[in-house]
């Protein structure tokens, strides 16, 4: 469904993407880790064309992302992304924000559109805070209504940048619970996290990257199971991060 | 000091041997208000267009919004004021600038002193709005990008929005500025709120009492603006954000 060839990214002088070269099926979840500034948030980010790139092809569904003929709102349309920070919109309602992309990306009418907001917001536990602004919920229930706004489009893949990492450690697992969820009813995903637990549980495929590169892509088990096989540095981001 | 206090004299007939210099006062209130209103709509709007352009991802909308801002927030005001009044009908086409020339008092003055106040509003508008655009997280317009909105829609249903709310406080300073500035409209012959003071205070010799009512007049004008846009800010605050403390404290509830 995802296709990556040979994609390199500059910023300036410094090279953000190195070659890099992978894929994701549909009904795929591949997780993607490495140290800050390895290039993974970019890497998810020129599926959507948020980052351009400058070398190679990414190809989603056959559609090629780089080739300037694109219509790329209708083609972000469909991928589904949560940021970091939420991004929830402030200024609206919980129910709103799930709805504006309906309306004015697929153009439902309204009312199609709230029905299918409350259903989502239903579904991630959160229908009673329908009318609240996001700046009246935690954390966790505003990445929650962020993963409900990505579904909101009938995504055909989601893509999460460390969805957990600016969340208390509290509330991480009520995100993380709604994307292993996801994981099972088998929407493809790509997930950038340091979440090893649900990597080791939820993905499919693991990739490692460092300084721009792909360093290992390979099924979970292999990365978590076969040390020996994995490179220098991939082990020693495991021996750090799987200490705690 | 001989100076003869007589605050009767408002009520005096003025130099137009037909109204009270109270009337004549009020008439340039309502022109002080007629104008100042125009411009601060007209810049509310085009500093709109003219901020986006500030921000805009393309380098020649960039060019074009920052070259216009620099253009007219650098001229000074009283310049600019000349500059539409008496250049103008000469550079437009000649049908144009006698018809200009010929409108006469006082829409011949005041349509130029709209023209220049906008200008240099909206230059203005446009810096306080480009500040709150940028104070705005760069993930917002990502998020609704990635949402599939088309960067125009963005700016209307996601950034604007949020930046309006941000810049009240600014916004304030350059409505009352926009009141302030319209006295120099008296320099082309509008008879404004200073105009009528001044032509008041040369017919009657009151220089005192004339000034002490435009005084009163501007401080009436802006201290509405102040409220106004006090009731905006309130109105519009958003939970867990600037003035939602205040909102709450007016209406009773706990936050």
């Amino acid at each position: 469904m995802i296709e990556f060839n040979n994609v390199s990214k500059w910023y300036g002088e410094f090279q953000v993407l190195d070659n890099c070269t992978t894929h994701v099926s549909k009904g795929e979840v591949v997780v993607v880790c490495g140290p800050s500034g390895s290039g993974k948030s970019t890497l998810i980010k020129t599926v959507n064309a948020l980052e351009p790139f400058e070398k190679g092809t990414v190809w989603v569904n056959g559609i090629s992302v780089g080739d300037a003929k694109t219509d790329l709102p209708k083609l972000r349309a469909r991928a589904g992304m949560v940021f970091q920070h939420f991004e929830l919109f402030p200024h609206l309602s919980v129910t709103e924000n799930l709805c504006m992309g309906q309306i004015k990306v697929l153009k439902r009418n309204p009312e199609e559109a709230k029905a299918k907001a409350h259903a989502l917001l239903d579904r991630v536990g959160l229908l009673a805070h329908k009318d609240k602004h996001p700046g009246m919920l935690s954390g966790g229930q505003q990445q929650r209504v962020a993963i409900a706004r990505a579904l909101s489009m009938d995504p055909m893949v989601m893509l999460f940048d460390e969805p957990t990492s600016a969340l208390d450690p509290e509330m991480v697992n009520e995100v993380l619970d709604v994307m292993s969820d996801l994981a099972r009813e088998g929407m493809t995903m790509m997930v950038v996290t340091h979440e090893m637990g649900f990597a080791r549980r939820v993905a499919d495929r693991v990739i490692f990257m460092d300084g721009g590169k792909i360093i290992e892509d390979c099924a979970t088990s292999e990365f978590f199971d076969n040390a020996d096989a994995r490179s220098e540095r991939t082990r020693l981001f495991l021996s750090k991060i799987l200490q705690h | 000091m001989n100076y003869d206090w007589s605050w009767t004299v408002f009520v005096d007939l003025s130099s137009n041997g037909v109204d009270t210099y109270l009337y004549t006062l009020l008439m340039g209130v309502g022109w002080t208000l007629a104008l100042s209103l125009s411009a601060g709509v007209i810049s509310l709007f085009f500093g709109s267009i003219v901020a986006v352009l500030r921000t805009a991802p393309s380098v020649w909308l960039h060019f074009i919004g920052t070259v216009y801002v620099e253009i007219f927030r650098n001229i000074p005001l009283l310049v600019q004021m000349f500059l539409w009044y008496f250049v103008l009908p000469e550079v437009l086409p000649k049908d144009w600038g006698d018809a200009l020339k010929q409108m006469g008092q006082p829409w011949g003055q005041f349509i130029p002193a709209v023209l220049c106040l906008s200008f240099y509003g909206t230059a203005r508008l446009a810096e306080t709005l480009r500040a709150g655009i940028q104070s705005l997280p760069r993930g917002q317009g990502q998020a609704g990008t990635a949402m599939g909105l088309t960067p125009l829609q963005v700016y209307r249903y996601v950034i604007m929005p949020q930046a309006y709310r941000i810049v009240i406080p600014p916004l304030t300073s350059e409505f009352m500025g926009i009141v302030k500035y319209s006295s120099v409209a008296l320099t082309i012959g509008l008879l404004e709120l200073t105009g009528q003071a001044r032509a008041m205070q040369e017919f009657s010799f009151h220089i005192f009492e004339a000034f002490s009512a435009a005084t009163a007049g501007y401080l009436a004008i802006n201290g509405c603006v102040v409220m106004a846009m006090h009731y905006l800010e309130r109105h519009f605050a958003l939970p867990g954000r600037i003035g939602w403390k205040a909102r709450m404290k007016l209406s009773g509830s706990a936050s």
